[in-house]
């Protein structure tokens, strides 16, 4: 009778001691610390500082095949615009070597005839030869080339009174959440996703397979603890490491870093929590198919890591992708978390978006768990 | 001296050939990668949702919004009737822009006027965003144009022309830059792991009682990671040039001549970190930490002209910047041996420095 | 009769479908209050044994009753009454000794006073109190069986499993855990202890004999024993080689088995036949062939057929004019200090060609720290190690290629075939194109490794491998041979194959360097040097070294027994 009273006790007994010797051995093993610690603040420090969407100068060769007052004036107009760095020459032939050589990254030509040309022809005045291969500039130089035109003919029409043109559409942008446009703002919270899934799938699945390596796993099952109690004490110090790391990671991007955070501290918490469920669970799965170290960190990296990577909109767009990885990437638990931590940080709690969110993490979480639990032996055949 | 290299380098194809783990994560892993990864970066934009609030009843609003209902770049346009709808749209990310035209929009047109229309973009992804926005000034201005036509002949725009990739094809763009990378994270996982796992296998010492010299037990664990990486390149090459269609206008023999210095660059950071590891996870987790900003500082995924001075000078000492350059350059373009050279002598320096610091280091860690 | 606590009825265990079969209708009982040998060869199915009994496997056949529990049933149940050390101790290297034990008090519900009371005890009972603070993996080997023990003891089981607890654990060690063993089975419990060393088989109460999966003898090992009473003899006062004199015996029709004893040579015959003469043997003018009491693993060698006949392949032509005077090699008061810390202090000694020269002594004296300098695998501190006249710290390269090493554990590439590993060391050491081809001919012919050419080396049956490593490390033909631990957990018979073929090559000359925890081994060797606590304590023939350590009360000492009593010594001398 007094056994049968005794036995949730000594479960939870047995999770606690489990518990208690894998944070020593994290303690312990500094390679541990370094990717909960020392990894996530080189990455928003680089995410911080350098490694940025946001368009600085590109260098542009400029082309005045003729030198007049108007070809004058909107050099000037270049030159003075932020985007741009100038160079210029009476020939385009000048800069193709240094286009080709990725020196400048695009050519801007005024033709002879430009005055005519852009007061009255039919033709485009400009031309803009750009590098198509790397299609991100391209499209940037050419959107801020067709913009600065448009303000030119502005001002000259102005200037010189000429009624040369009809009232025409004005675009006013105005870019919510992140008006000064600072890819920081974004990719710091994105960075957060991929250090956790490190830290929730790279690391158990490590010691797991460690466990077997070194022939402790053989002695934890001849003791009397169950599979449950053994995922729960294993897992709980991965966890809380990793919700350390998220913190330490917040705290950096806000304070140092001075990107917003709108939201609850609540719901981040509650979605970084489901978050690391499902990338403990991605881990523990790899861990029960991969016994040795080598096989584990490499499955791990390449279905947890890469996919978190490339699948989570956190540098690439998942609407532009083919439908099939468009497809796979609803399987990517980093998906709903980066979704979560980009409107967490810069719009504020939406409902929609977070609850959505939180289904996805949940189906995840529950799926990796569930199949981990299938997969389980509590035996060694 | 000649015989025992051999052997050594014998060994290490014949290990990698023969186990079937190595066998999968060097030879048909990358290209795999390869393939679905060349297809995930795309740095357009398509497909993506917007939303309209057209507060004017007139012909023009109407025809701009045709215009925008005929872009390929968005997939699907919802339709909204007040601003509060506009902010839920984006809240909710079920747009990631809502155009938003007046009432007055037509009339003022029709009076010589100027007339705003209003974007409304989702910062959050705002790297798309100002993507989309480009796009978005685009279709105006081409409206714009097409309007000024019916009353005076109009300054047409701006005319763009494209080198070397005419039509934007995103995986001209994707592949080059992404075989550079699996190229370097292949000779990675072929020199970090190899000491790190004979250390515990315990056949290190094996090697260690042999006459082998440190420098020979060196050189021999770099000429088969290269021969291995080397292989494993030339299938990635194959797969983007024969299969994915990316043109290949360079020179191979200039390809491979510096690919051979950067994989050596490679390899002897990869021997360097091994040699500082004492097990397995601590040679994966230094490959973690010296991979994941190398990569990022490489112009791989964002470019380098963004970063600020001092990381772009830091970057000169990143081997895999380099490679990404010559990769683009001679899929692409042709560039001449003169620039392909001018990438190749900062590698071969990183090369001899991380080799002669890892042969050090090896002969240290025997003392 | 004690208790009965396992009954194991027609169990049969294969891996995989097609996998090797590691259990084949075995059946047998285990009883509380004493120990349960389970001995036999490497392979023949010991570990699979334990694991099924202690509910970590599933029979494929048959039934398992442990305590009263079926084994597929009641996992749990097993699990409380049943504690079990695996092979490595399933210790947490990164973990300190008290840690360990908490560790292990958590999972098994040892708490409160109960708890605070038996890890003080336990403590107690393994001396290990003044290292609670220490990391396990920092202890000697000695140290961490104990710990394993500890551990596997936190809560009084009904029935303990032990896997090999002695592998590359020292004697003194060993005759510890002895002691403690004995101390539970006073208290009623069950120990079964695996073991590949038939002499720790011979002192438990009965012995379970395993080959190849099925059990080949249960009884009292004494009964075993008498099986061969009469028939061992010592060859003793042999003048010349005693090597060359077993060869011969080896050959002699009526012998089934023989080894190497110190300065003599044991003998098993064969049944109803009468023992050599010393003339026949060559054995020199004060040799004589006296009857001596049969040992277990005499038996146990009866019981399989005997060992390898004859002359190994190895015996040939003496190399290089067999100058029996000239030093091979040589430690010059060789020190090495870690820190604070000096692990080897002043150890010198000069080894003869064609001597077998041994280091023994307890885990952590020192002694591999000796042998890593004498190979350069370690650089010395200060002194030298030279070998074949070459320094090691001058010439490293020239002196490794005139040594062979083989490795404690099993270190050829196991992914490798056995052409390919042949190969690759012909090539390693430098050896041109003729003779690499001549070499690995010699090799395959020598091992009879032709039917295993192109097999990976990893998968090797445990015998082959040892030949093939071996293969490797004599390859290029080396004057001195260096051995760490060769047949640590290696079973009799292929252990005396494996000495065939060394001392062939002593024959011609080549210098053997061993070191052994397993003193059975260590008689093969002409002379042996005791470190301890980083020095040479004392060095000298098998013999002497036990004539050394006779007295009164045991005054005819087996080399463990004279290996405990000096070390015992030396720290007396010292606390003086």
């Amino acid at each position: 009778m007094n056994e049968r009273k005794n036995i949730p006790r000594d479960g939870w007994r047995r999770i606690r001691g489990l518990t208690r010797k894998e944070t020593l051995q994290v303690l312990r093993d500094p390679s541990n610390l370094v990717v909960a610690v020392v990894l996530p603040l080189i990455l928003l420090f680089l995410f911080g500082y350098g490694v940025t969407f946001d368009p600085r100068r590109f260098d542009i060769g400029l082309v005045v095949e003729q030198p007049t007052p108007e070809s004058g004036s909107f050099s000037a107009a270049l030159a003075n615009s932020p985007f741009f760095g100038i160079e210029t020459a009476r020939d385009r032939r000048a800069f193709e070597a240094d286009l080709i050589a990725g020196d400048i990254k695009g050519i801007v030509v005024l033709p002879a005839d430009f005055a005519d040309r852009a007061y009255r022809g039919n033709t485009a005045p400009i031309q803009v030869i750009v590098d198509g291969g790397d299609p991100n500039t391209a499209e940037l130089i050419r959107t801020y080339v067709q913009l600065l035109w448009a303000n030119w003919l502005q001002q000259e029409s102005i200037s010189r009174s000429l009624p040369l043109l009809p009232a025409l559409v004005n675009v006013e942008p105005r870019i919510w959440f992140n008006p000064e446009v600072s890819s920081r703002n974004y990719l710091v919270p994105g960075s957060v996703a991929i250090i956790l899934m490190l830290i929730g799938a790279l690391l158990t699945a490590l010691v797991v397979a460690r466990e077997w390596e070194r022939g402790t796993m053989e002695a934890l099952l001849a003791t009397p603890i169950g599979i449950v109690e053994l995922l729960i004490g294993k897992l709980a110090p991965y966890f809380a490491l990793g919700m350390i790391s998220m913190l330490i990671s917040v705290a950096t991007a806000v304070f140092l870093f001075g990107v917003p955070f709108r939201g609850s501290v609540i719901l981040l918490g509650l979605v970084s929590a489901l978050f690391m469920l499902a990338a403990l669970g991605q881990g523990l799965f790899i861990s029960t198919l991969a016994r040795n170290q080598l096989v584990a960190a490499q499955v791990s990296i390449m279905s947890a890591f890469l996919p978190a990577f490339y699948f989570s909109n956190f540098v690439f767009e998942i609407d532009s992708m083919p439908f099939a990885l468009q497809l796979v990437s609803y399987a990517v638990p980093a998906r709903y978390y980066v979704s979560s931590l980009q409107t967490l940080f810069l719009a504020g709690d939406v409902p929609s978006v977070i609850l959505t969110d939180i289904a996805g993490l949940i189906a995840i979480a529950g799926g990796f768990i569930l199949l981990t639990a299938l997969a389980t032996r509590t035996r060694l055949d | 001296m000649w015989g025992r290299l051999k052997a050594l380098i014998v060994k290490e194809l014949l290990a990698s050939a023969r186990d079937p783990q190595t066998r999968w994560v060097v030879l048909f892993s990358p290209p795999f990668l390869l393939l679905i990864y060349a297809f995930a970066i795309t740095q357009e934009v398509k497909n993506v949702s917007i939303a309209v609030y057209n507060q004017d009843v007139g012909i023009e609003a109407r025809e701009l919004i045709s215009r925008f209902e005929g872009s390929p770049t968005f997939e699907n346009i919802v339709y909204l009737d007040s601003t509060q709808a506009i902010s839920r749209a984006i809240d909710s990310k079920q747009a990631i822009m809502a155009i938003q035209i007046g009432a007055d929009f037509s009339r003022l047109l029709a009076a010589g006027k100027p007339a705003d229309v209003q974007l409304v973009l989702d910062g959050r992804r705002s790297n798309a965003a100002q993507i989309v926005q480009g796009y978005a000034v685009q279709i105006v201005a081409n409206f714009n144009a097409e309007l000024a036509r019916e009353k005076l002949p109009p300054p047409t725009a701006v005319i763009a022309r494209a080198w070397f990739n005419p039509n934007f094809e995103p995986l001209w763009f994707a592949v080059p830059a992404l075989f550079a990378v699996l190229t370097a994270v292949v000779g990675f996982m072929v020199s970090a792991l190899t000491v790190a796992r004979e250390r515990e296998l315990g056949t290190f010492e094996q090697l260690l009682v042999s006459p082998l010299q440190p420098v020979e037990i060196m050189v021999g664990k770099t000429v088969p990671a290269l021969i291995i990486a080397l292989a494993s390149a030339t299938a990635m090459l194959a797969l983007g040039w024969l299969v994915l269609g990316v043109p290949f206008r360079g020179s191979l023999i200039l390809l491979y001549g510096s690919m051979t210095v950067f994989l050596t660059s490679i390899i002897g950071i990869g021997l360097f970190i091994s040699s500082l590891a004492s097990n397995q996870q601590q040679a994966v987790i230094g490959l973690f930490i010296y991979m994941m900003p190398a990569v990022l500082l490489s112009g791989y995924a964002t470019p380098i002209e963004n970063m600020p001075d001092w990381l772009q000078w830091l970057t000169e000492t990143n081997p895999i910047t380099h490679f990404i350059f010559i990769c683009k350059g001679v899929f692409m373009k042709d560039i001449p041996a003169s620039v392909i050279f001018a990438h190749t002598w900062p590698m071969a320096l990183i090369a001899a420095f991380t080799l002669s610091a890892g042969a050090w280091l090896f002969r240290r860690r025997l003392a | 009769m004690s208790e009965e606590l396992v009954r194991i009825d027609a169990v049969s265990k294969r891996f995989g479908k097609n996998g090797p079969i590691a259990l084949t209708r075995l059946s047998a009982s285990f009883f509380g209050g004493h120990v349960t040998g389970l001995a036999g060869p490497d392979g023949a199915g010991k570990t699979t044994l334990l694991r099924l009994i202690a509910g970590l496997l599933k029979a494929d056949e048959g039934a398992l009753d442990v305590c009263g529990h079926d084994t597929l049933r009641a996992q749990g149940d097993i699990k409380r009454d049943v504690a079990y050390m695996p092979q490595r101790f399933g210790l947490y290297e990164d973990l300190t000794v008290i840690e360990n034990l908490h560790l292990y008090a958590d999972l098994r519900s040892v708490t409160g006073g109960a708890r605070t009371d038996t890890i003080e005890r336990l403590l107690r009972f393994t001396a290990l109190e003044p290292f609670t603070a220490r990391l396990a993996g920092a202890l000697s080997g000695g140290m961490k069986q104990k710990l394993g023990l500890a551990c596997a003891l936190i809560k009084k089981p009904r029935l303990l499993l032990l896997d090999e607890p002695s592998v590359g654990v020292d004697p003194i060690s060993r005759r510890e855990l002895w002691r403690m063993v004995y101390e539970l089975v006073d208290q009623g419990i069950g120990v079964i202890w695996s073991t590949a060393y038939l002499d720790e088989a011979e002192r438990c109460k009965t012995v379970l004999l395993l080959s190849e999966g099925k059990l080949i003898y249960q009884g009292a090992p004494e009964t075993l024993t008498q099986s061969v009473a009469e028939r061992t003899f010592l060859v003793a006062d042999i003048t010349g080689d005693k090597r060359a004199v077993l060869t011969r015996a080896l050959d002699a029709p009526q012998v089934l088995d023989g080894v190497i004893q110190g300065d003599a040579v044991r003998l098993v015959l064969k049944e109803g036949e009468k023992a050599p003469n010393a003339d026949v043997l060559q054995a020199g003018p004060a040799a004589n062939v006296i009857s001596t009491p049969p040992r277990f693993e005499d038996a146990f060698m009866a019981r399989v057929g005997g060992g390898a006949k004859g002359a190994s392949p190895f015996a040939g032509a003496p190399k290089h004019g067999a100058d029996n005077d000239e030093i091979v090699v040589e430690a010059d008061a060789l020190t090495k200090r870690f820190g604070d810390f000096t692990a080897a202090d002043r150890i010198s000694f000069a080894v003869r060609r064609g001597e077998i020269f041994g280091l023994i002594g307890p885990n952590g004296a020192g002694k591999s720290t000796t042998f890593k300098m004498l190979c350069g695998l370690l650089k010395p501190s200060a002194g030298a190690a030279r070998v074949a006249g070459l320094d090691l710290a001058k010439a490293p390269g020239k002196a490794r290629a005139r040594l062979g090493y083989m490795a404690q554990k099993f270190s050829l590439y196991g992914d490798l075939s056995v052409r390919q590993n042949l190969n690759f060391f012909a090539g390693v050491y430098g050896l041109s194109n003729a003779a690499r081809k001549g070499a690995i001919a010699r090799m395959i012919e020598t091992f009879d490794l032709e039917s295993y050419l192109n097999t990976n080396a990893g998968s090797l049956p445990l015998g082959y491998k040892q030949r093939l490593a071996l293969a490797c490390a004599v390859m290029h033909d080396p004057d001195v041979l260096f051995l760490d631990e060769p047949t640590s957990g290696v079973d009799p018979r292929t252990r005396r194959e494996f000495w065939g073929h060394i001392n062939a090559m002593v024959s011609r000359g080549v210098t053997i360097m061993v070191t052994t925890h397993f003193l059975d081994e260590a008689e093969y060797c002409d002379r042996m040097a005791l470190i301890y606590r980083g020095r040479a304590i004392t060095s000298g023939a098998p013999d002497a070294l036990k004539r050394r350590a006779a007295s009164s009360k045991n005054q005819n000492p087996t080399l463990e027994d004279a290996f405990i009593a000096l070390v015992e010594d030396f720290d007396r001398k010292e606390a003086a």
